[in-house]
């Protein structure tokens, strides 16, 4: 047992087992693949299997006669229809809005990367769909594909959308007006260290892949999609407001459980808007299950950015500036918050956590004809974290000095702390978090576990970074004047029934984070009732109030808070209720153990009879307040919330195979307010392990003409257990964040996040002990890569 | 998947009949041909499992003193059951993970030679002899480049005969998402002389590195083949490792194997 797990079994601080699990581990949950609905028919996609090309013709007569094919669709039968929207608009650097392509359902007279989907043979068994799928006559005449970014900027580089101007999606500056006074700080500095890397391309992969069910019932005329998704409200907004026209009150999204996101099931997928359209068309249920190898070529993709970094110094080694151009891959189309990821969600993270006065970030996202890119667990922050900790790092072995003073140098002590790229980070102590690691990860120590690897002739590296994220997405205002075209706020309703027990429904949406557990959690603690008196529902847009979902770690920074302020307004009208029954006033009146009691005195009345009477009124104050317990609240938060922390990696290098083992992981977050210490660790290792896998193993990788290399497990390299080590994850450094009522941070991504540079930076140093000039490897640093590093 | 027969014959000759149809194909553990088939790359009329067939299962000495592994016989089973030729059973139980441990077949994995399987190396550093239901047939003359083997159409291994080496052991080094071999080499000690065979690293499959098997010969240890090393040309450069990478590897594995023979 983790250490920082204390003997409370209750409410806030308790670590409680996750209650869903038992489902989850007996094969009993409900996911969208489980649901069936009578007389359903299934889909399968007929996907490009070229980067570029355009279609020149279509002939699907001979499909339409095979056994069970109810319909053959083609982009034909989406004119008309809506495309996939953006749900971000971001302006560029002279004030220009960024080049928005359609985006079909199915493909209208070009393709624009493999796994375009083309046509959809809709039929009365999947295998009868494949089997039709692949009769169908299709004539494409192939384009010159672009895949690197840099030579999709080109003058003349084949165009991904005929339509636009260029493969240049925009060219973002921020802060565009630091520009010059970023140059003269340049100018003047002592030390300048530059560094070029990639953050590579990953495919999400969670255990789950995507499934799409559509419905439709003639009789009531409403649609129905059930669906692997983190947010079934926005689906719902988006499908139905900008793809089919179904106004929200005769379309209903579920997302029942579902197996992983990590940001891959937040975008709206052509998939969706297909069957629940086909549904209607067809009056018949229609269901899509994807396989692994369509998972690799239609599930938005993350990361692939191609950055350089200068940082610049004064003679003391204090930062003074900080500047950065990068090139995104938006890929073929703009996935719904594919524009937000290397701007608002990049830009404003470059401080770190260090006092740096002047920043400056240029973005250029590009066309290419590749699967879209969007959010992957960290979103746009590991991005930030991993070039700002690389540089750093560099910086620190050109000067000659050590790299954890020169990040303690130039740590950010006082909050609140306004940042030069937009940002206020409420509260923060990133010296308490460094200590806590130098302990956890023993770093006095590792001197002689070096000695120790170099008498078995291996190659041992120290690698320790800082991260800043921002949590808690995100107040409205302000994210409606970056571009986003939806408020961030969640929302909660809080149903007590008769006999006491609660059942929350809430906007946010679990899709592995435990929300069943810690949520209750929240409650019990407020009412003081045991935690299995309360349950929580979430994903279904039918019996839950509207809610933006679940990523950017911000359940319960504001989905909690949300519920938080709705039961807030439950134990304030229990009391008024409790105060009649006892014939005292309601500002007397004390919650405490689930018992009201009159201050003062040795009345009480239990939690169940207040709320039986609410519901059974016969004494009740009926001319004061409405029978029934449930109230819904909003929130929308004034600001993010930015947890931060400190991680070390030691590796081992294998000199003569550059195989890199991680031989030891320590993690030192503050996360504020701990709710469930143990859903916190997991949390911590899961995002680790991910990290991990970008660091060392994960790569997406196309050739030069658009074709996916790494299209299957037997060539993307997933992290596997053995790959991982035991870590030691410390979250007892708490600064609680000032402006939510829970004084909760978030923890999902932060070991995405702090992990990659932890890694890379503890490789370098191993090979760097060993005598090799070697200042950066870009990821995944594979055994390949590292061993060709150390030929020089 | 496309549609199929499906026959489980009881005995070798009953197997030898069904494939006779036409297109018919010959299914071991299926940890190949499974995912092959539902990915649609293969679309055979009948599928004639040998699954259900008893004397190509087990594992004995023969009266010559050979370790016969029967042709359907699992990795898990020669993991457990070939302590004879311990470097063998160390291969088999590194094979995959234990539900392909559970399900492959020494046959199966010899009948399809993937270029870099484990198995072909084993047999082919200790020039194991192939049986079939017809031949007999060396390992020297049985690999024939990649995913080719000297087996002919509806040909059914029933048998693999090794001779136990004085010492042997097999390097593998993963390929980090499939974890198939993306370089190993199985080096054997015999009386008269060493075998070395590389799996995974040439686009040829299987290959004995003869320059090596040469120097070891005259000198067991590791560093007679400090020197040493195989050509770039015609190794596999891929996206887990260049040609040269490759090559690198089969002399780090060779020397790691000579060491660690036993």
């Amino acid at each position: 047992m983790p250490k920082d797990i204390d003997a409370k079994e209750s409410g806030i601080g308790a670590a409680t087992k996750r209650r869903e699990d038992i489902r989850f581990l007996t094969g009993t949950g409900n996911y969208t693949d489980d649901i069936n609905v009578n007389g359903q028919a299934y889909v399968a996609f007929l996907r490009s299997d070229v980067a570029h090309g355009r279609i020149t013709s279509i002939d699907t007569a001979a499909a339409s006669a095979m056994p069970g094919v109810l319909r053959v669709f083609t982009g034909a039968d989406f004119e008309g229809v809506g495309g996939l929207p953006c749900g971000w608009q971001v302006t560029d650097r002279h004030g220009q809005v960024m080049q928005e392509p359609g985006h079909p359902v199915l493909a209208q007279g070009k393709v624009r990367h493999v796994g375009d989907p083309i046509a959809a043979v809709v039929a009365e068994t999947a295998e009868q769909a494949r089997d039709a799928a692949e009769a169908i006559d299709l004539e494409i005449e192939e384009l010159p594909a672009v895949i690197d970014m840099k030579a999709a900027l080109q003058d003349g580089a084949p165009k991904v959308h005929d339509d636009l101007t260029s493969n240049l999606c925009y060219d973002w500056g921020f802060v565009e007006e630091n520009k010059d006074a970023v140059a003269k700080a340049f100018d003047a500095a002592a030390h300048v260290t530059t560094l070029e890397l990639v953050n590579n391309r990953l495919v999400a992969n969670p255990m789950e892949p995507r499934v799409a069910v559509g419905d439709f019932n003639r009789a009531t005329g409403e649609s129905t999609l059930y669906t692997t998704s983190q947010n079934p409200h926005v689906i719902r907004l988006l499908m139905g407001a900008f793809v089919l026209g179904i106004p929200e009150h005769k379309l209903r999204v579920v997302a029942p459980d579902v197996g992983g996101g990590f940001g891959s099931k937040i975008f709206h997928y052509a998939e969706e808007a297909f069957c629940t359209f086909a549904a209607k068309a067809l009056n018949r249920a229609v269901k899509w299950t994807s396989t692994r190898s369509e998972a690799f070529m239609s599930d938005a993709h993350g990361r692939d950015h191609v950055t350089k970094i200068e940082l610049a110094l004064d003679g003391d080694n204090n930062f003074t500036a900080l500047r950065t151009e990068t090139y995104a891959n938006m890929g073929a189309y703009l996935s719904t918050f594919a524009p937000s990821v290397p701007t608002w969600l990049h830009g404003t993270l470059m401080a770190g956590n260090y006092r740096t006065p002047l920043i400056y970030v240029n973005v250029k996202a590009v066309f290419t004809n590749t699967v879209p890119v969007d959010a992957y667990r960290g979103a746009g922050r590991p991005e930030a974290t991993f070039q700002l900790e690389r540089v750093i790092d560099k910086a620190a072995r050109e000067l000659g000095v050590d790299p954890i003073a020169l990040r303690r140098q130039n740590f950010i002590t006082e909050f609140p702390y306004a940042t030069p790229v937009a940002v206020e980070y409420d509260t923060g102590d990133y010296v308490a978090t460094m200590d806590k690691l130098e302990e956890i990860a023993d770093l006095a120590g590792f001197a002689a576990r070096r000695a120790e690897s170099e008498k078995a002739g291996k190659l041992r590296g120290l690698g320790v970074n800082c991260y800043i994220e921002a949590c808690g997405i995100a107040p409205s205002n302000l994210v409606g004047q970056l571009g986003a075209r939806a408020g961030l706020y969640e929302s909660a309703t809080v149903r007590v029934n008769a006999t006491g027990g609660i059942v929350v429904m809430t906007g946010s949406h679990s899709h592995g984070q435990g929300h069943e557990t810690s949520f209750p959690q929240v409650i019990a603690e407020m009412i003081g009732i045991p935690e299995h008196m309360v349950e929580i529902e979430h994903g279904d847009t039918a019996n839950t109030p509207m809610g933006m979902g679940t990523y950017g770690s911000r359940s319960l920074a504001v989905g909690g808070s949300a519920m938080v302020k709705a039961t807030e307004k439950i134990i304030a009208k229990a009391k008024k209720i409790a105060a009649h029954l006892m014939e005292a006033s309601d500002a007397d009146i004390e919650l405490k153990d689930g018992k009201f009691s009159v201050a003062g005195t040795d009345k009480s009345v239990a939690w169940g009879d207040v709320t039986l009477a609410a519901y059974v009124p016969h004494n009740y104050p009926l001319e004061e307040i409405e029978p029934g317990l449930e109230e819904t609240a909003f929130y929308d938060p004034s600001n993010f919330t930015y947890p931060a922390g400190a991680y070390a990696c030691e590796v081992e290098v294998d000199p003569e195979t550059g195989k890199v083992t991680i031989e030891r992981f320590a993690a030192a977050d503050d996360f504020g307010n701990i709710v469930n210490p143990m859903i916190v660790d997991g949390q911590v290792h899961g995002g680790i392990g991910q990290g991990i896998g970008q660091a060392l193993l994960e790569g997406c990788v196309y050739d030069e003409n658009g074709q996916l290399l790494s299209a299957s497990f037997m060539d993307y390299a997933m992290p596997r257990a053995d790959d991982l080590p035991f870590y030691q994850v410390d979250h007892s450094c708490q600064t609680p964040c000032t402006h939510n009522p829970l004084g909760v941070k978030g923890c999902g991504e932060a070991g995405a996040i702090g992990s990659p540079p932890a890694v890379v930076n503890a490789v370098v140093d191993a090979l760097r002990s060993g005598g090799k000039d070697v200042m950066h490897i870009d990821m995944p640093l594979t055994p390949a890569r590292v061993w060709a590093a150390m030929q020089g | 998947m496309y549609e199929f027969e499906f026959a489980r014959p009881a005995t070798v000759a009953d197997a030898v009949q069904a494939l006779t149809a036409e297109e018919a194909q010959a299914l071991g553990g299926g940890q190949t041909l499974i995912p092959t088939l539902k990915q649609r790359l293969a679309s055979p009329s009948v599928l004639v499992s040998l699954s259900g067939i008893a004397e190509i299962k087990g594992i004995c000495q023969t009266d010559e003193g050979l370790l016969a592994i029967g042709g359907g016989t699992t990795h898990a089973e020669v993991a457990e059951g070939a302590g004879a030729y311990p470097a063998l059973a160390a291969l088999a139980g590194q094979i995959g993970d234990p539900a392909v441990r559970n399900r492959g077949t020494i046959g199966g994995s010899l009948a399809n030679n993937d270029p870099a399987a484990c198995y072909p190396a084993a047999a082919l550093a200790s020039n194991a002899v192939i049986v079939t239901h017809a031949r007999e047939i060396a390992a020297d003359d049985y690999f024939q480049g990649m995913f080719t083997t000297a087996l002919e159409e509806g040909e059914i291994i029933t048998e693999v005969r090794f001779a136990v080496p004085e010492a042997a052991n097999y390097q593998k080094f993963l390929q980090p998402a499939s974890r198939f071999a993306m370089v190993g080499v199985f080096v054997a000690k015999y009386f008269d002389g060493v075998r070395v065979a590389v799996t995974g690293a040439s686009e040829e499959g299987v290959f004995r590195w003869r320059e090596a098997e040469a120097a070891l010969s005259a000198n067991f240890s590791p560093d007679a083949i400090a020197g040493l090393s195989v050509a770039q040309e015609g190794m596999i450069g891929d996206i887990h490792g260049t040609k040269a990478y490759r090559a690198h590897l089969v002399g780090v594995m060779t020397k790691r194997a000579v060491s660690a023979a036993r």
